[in-house]
């Protein structure tokens, strides 16, 4: 049959993933999308050795750029730590953006609440007002999920935007600043009501380290806490962890609240930190953009964190692209996609292998 | 070829003259061109607001050539990562910063005050600092000429409008265009998709088509997106175009378009940063200063409907006419501009009730 010199190719699963393509793959994925992003440049008549400086050097260059940097990998980190959680053991919330939103709206009310009677007791409660708030928040998809078996992609997500509907309504409703000649926000923030800054010169706060902690956190539960182990046993081979006797409406209530209460939290660092008022865009999607860390991190906290960082860096340069070199903001988009295009290609190939084959029905079966 | 160019000397620049303007301190050598940034909310294709603003900005180009140098950054959030490009932009030498979306006004003022060296221009904001001007355009004013057409074009006497936020510019928008309408048609009903987002075309096209399903044939929009002149198009029914002339998104449906011309400000607010003149102000200019114009009357239209139109027009440039002509009743019957009397611009600006004639509840 070969003999008739038809081929095609057939994957094959490897029988066990090598640590060190594992560890060496998201490096590589960076790596292939400098390559190509500079093939890109060079093609749409930009020099791709300006071009990538601009992207990835130039907005670290001063103290302020590496302040922004801490800011927007912040919210993306927090997130991510806890979806990563979720997905590690089957349990898909894509609601991030929801849970941030509702964390916003607790820990904003609750300083609005206390107008002119702040302390300084009113930061630790408004971190756990936006915790709670993503939390209760997440407990709708958790319900749905354990008691009526609703699909939590589908729930969480919807619930997004409710969420968004909600805030617009209380920031051009209730809350909206009286001053503010009707505009939908409500009032700047008292200082005691914003997280102090921790690096002078710069606009990085308080919650930079607070997302450092919840790394440190992430990292204690999946390597030396029994409900982590349980977690990554549900998502490997969740018959075995039937038989283990794992609750899995356990596994689901714990990485729902978890990764709802996460969210909500950096929807209060969001509100407290860089914003400082309540408007109707509180995040420019770092609920979704975290679901692309988690993966990119490869599910780990630590990886995690510099995926959040890579990808924070991957918004700051493409601002500074634009305004150094007039490069269209869609090009950003295209430079993340492909890194997650890399990523999973090289992830694939991690798993399986390609196997040129003769086409023919008997050798493919 | 052009972008190459720029590119060029963009880069020189980064080199050398950003370090030079700040260890001189005093005002740029005439070598130096001033570097101006506009940060935009939405895309610059999106054929609306931040396309608008981005001609303004190759207006400058073309205007003062090599003196000027403009760079800018689209689709900019308005939540946190506002105040970083606009500081970026600061920081990388740019002297005169037009931020051109409501929401960038208090990052805007924070960066301001940081940058004490750098002039900012924010739209349609109310905040100002020695070092921050405001401006914005009488958009309501091209609303009353869009009325005056729907009045009379209008068949089943519904028009849908598709609105952004509840923010006073857009329900003064709303009040101006009902009632230039309902002076021509007293039985007209106007009803109102909130679709909270500037730009958004498919949830856009979709209140189209619900408006248009509930007997709008007639539609308004302020919103940035050509969709909704689609949607008319298709339907066969007519429609305005939002910021700029939207004729060939819909040649049979467009009426008119209340565009939104920057260009004249633009170039000569960067002509007094050049001379040295440039002082924080705050505009507001309409029809007769030509910041709105409006895109021309389409010829399928009835003449009368034209010929009331360019009227409106003439007496608002002249003054004979205002939008808001007492007496103006809100949505209660309670009259809140009396006979005889014009809305003052503190009422225009705080603006949170429909006019009479509009259907539904204000959102908040």
């Amino acid at each position: 049959m070969a003999a008739e010199g038809a081929f095609g190719i057939r994957l094959e699963r490897r029988p066990a993933p090598s640590r060190a393509m594992l560890l060496a793959t998201p490096p590589l994925a960076v790596l292939l999308t400098v390559l190509a992003g500079a093939i890109l440049f060079a093609a749409m008549g930009f020099d791709p050795l300006e071009t990538l400086r601009a992207y990835f050097v130039s907005p670290l260059t001063s103290l302020y750029g590496w302040g922004e940097l801490a800011v927007k990998a912040t919210p993306l980190a927090i997130i991510a730590i806890g979806l990563a959680l979720g997905f590690r053991g089957n349990v898909w919330n894509i609601g991030a953006e929801g849970q941030l939103t509702l964390g916003a709206i607790c820990a904003g009310g609750l300083a609005l609440a206390v107008y002119g009677h702040e302390g300084p007791w009113l930061l630790p409660l408004m971190m756990l007002a936006g915790a709670a708030g993503g939390l209760a928040y997440a407990a709708i998809p958790a319900y749905l999920r354990v008691r009526f078996n609703a699909n939590e992609i589908l729930t969480s997500l919807m619930l997004t935007y409710v969420a968004g509907l909600l805030l617009s309504y209380l920031v051009t409703g209730p809350w909206k600043d009286p001053e503010g000649f009707g505009f939908p926000q409500s009032r700047l923030f008292n200082p005691e009501a914003l997280l102090p800054i921790v690096l002078d010169g710069t606009r990085m706060h308080l919650g930079a380290p607070l997302a450092l902690c919840v790394v440190l956190a992430g990292w204690l539960v999946v390597a030396r806490t029994l409900i982590g182990f349980q977690i990554k046993v549900v998502g490997l081979t969740p018959i075995a962890a039937g038989y283990a006797g794992f609750s899995q409406a356990r596994i689901i209530w714990f990485t729902l609240l978890l990764s709802g209460g996460l969210a909500g939290l950096a929807g209060a660092i969001e509100v407290s930190g860089p914003i400082g008022q309540l408007q109707p865009a509180i995040s420019p999607g770092y609920g979704f953009t975290a679901i692309i860390v988690a993966f990119l991190g490869r599910l780990h906290p630590v990886g995690v964190l510099l995926a959040a960082l890579l990808m924070a860096l991957s918004y700051l340069g493409g601002e500074q692209a634009q305004i150094e070199l007039g490069l269209p903001l869609a090009v950003t988009g295209v430079f993340q996609g492909m890194l997650l295009f890399f990523l999973l290609a090289s992830d694939f190939l991690t798993h399986y292998r390609v196997r040129r084959t003769a086409s023919t029905p008997a050798a493919a079966g | 070829m052009r972008i190459t160019r720029r590119r060029f000397t963009q880069g020189a620049l980064a080199a050398a003259a950003a370090p030079a303007v700040l260890s001189f301190g005093g005002p740029a050598r005439a070598a130096d061109p001033l570097k101006v940034g506009f940060v935009y909310v939405g895309p610059i294709g999106d054929h609306g607001w931040s396309y608008q603003h981005n001609e303004g900005r190759l207006a400058v180009e073309a205007e003062f050539g090599d003196r000027v140098e403009t760079s800018f950054v689209e689709k900019v959030s308005e939540g946190a990562d506002a105040e970083r490009v606009v500081n970026q932009l600061a920081a990388s030498g740019h002297k005169l910063i037009f931020t051109t979306s409501f929401g960038f006004m208090n990052p805007t003022l924070k960066v301001a005050q940081r940058h004490s060296d750098v002039m900012f221009e924010h739209a349609t904001g109310y905040k100002r600092a020695d070092n921050l001007a405001t401006y914005a355009a009488r958009f309501y004013e091209g609303r009353t000429i869009s009325g005056t057409l729907a009045g009379h074009v209008s068949e089943t006497g519904v028009v849908g409008y598709i609105a952004s936020f509840p923010i006073p510019e857009v329900v003064r928008g709303i009040g101006a265009f009902t009632l230039a309408a309902r002076r021509i048609n007293p039985d007209l009903e106007v009803r109102v998709v909130w679709v909270n987002s500037w730009y958004d075309p498919g949830k856009e096209a979709d209140a189209a088509k619900a408006l248009v399903d509930q007997g709008a044939d007639v539609l308004l929009q302020h919103t940035d997106s050509p969709a909704p002149m689609q949607v008319a198009e298709e339907r066969g029914i007519k429609a305005v175009g939002q910021a700029s002339d939207m004729t060939r998104f819909g040649p049979s449906a467009h009426m008119t378009a209340v565009v939104n011309d920057w260009a004249p400000y633009y170039v000569e607010r960067v002509g007094q940063v050049l001379d040295g003149s440039w002082t924080s102000t705050d505009t507001w200019g309409g029809l007769a200063s030509g910041m709105v114009k409006m895109a021309p009357f389409n010829s399928n239209l009835p003449a009368e409907a034209i010929a009331d139109a360019e009227q409106a027009v003439a007496d608002i440039k002249s003054g004979a006419r205002h939008p808001f002509d007492g007496p103006v009743r809100d949505q209660s019957g309670t009259v809140r501009i009396a006979e005889g009397e014009r809305a003052s611009d503190e009422l225009l600006l705080g603006m949170d009730w429909y006019v009479e004639g509009v259907q539904g509840k204000l959102p908040g």
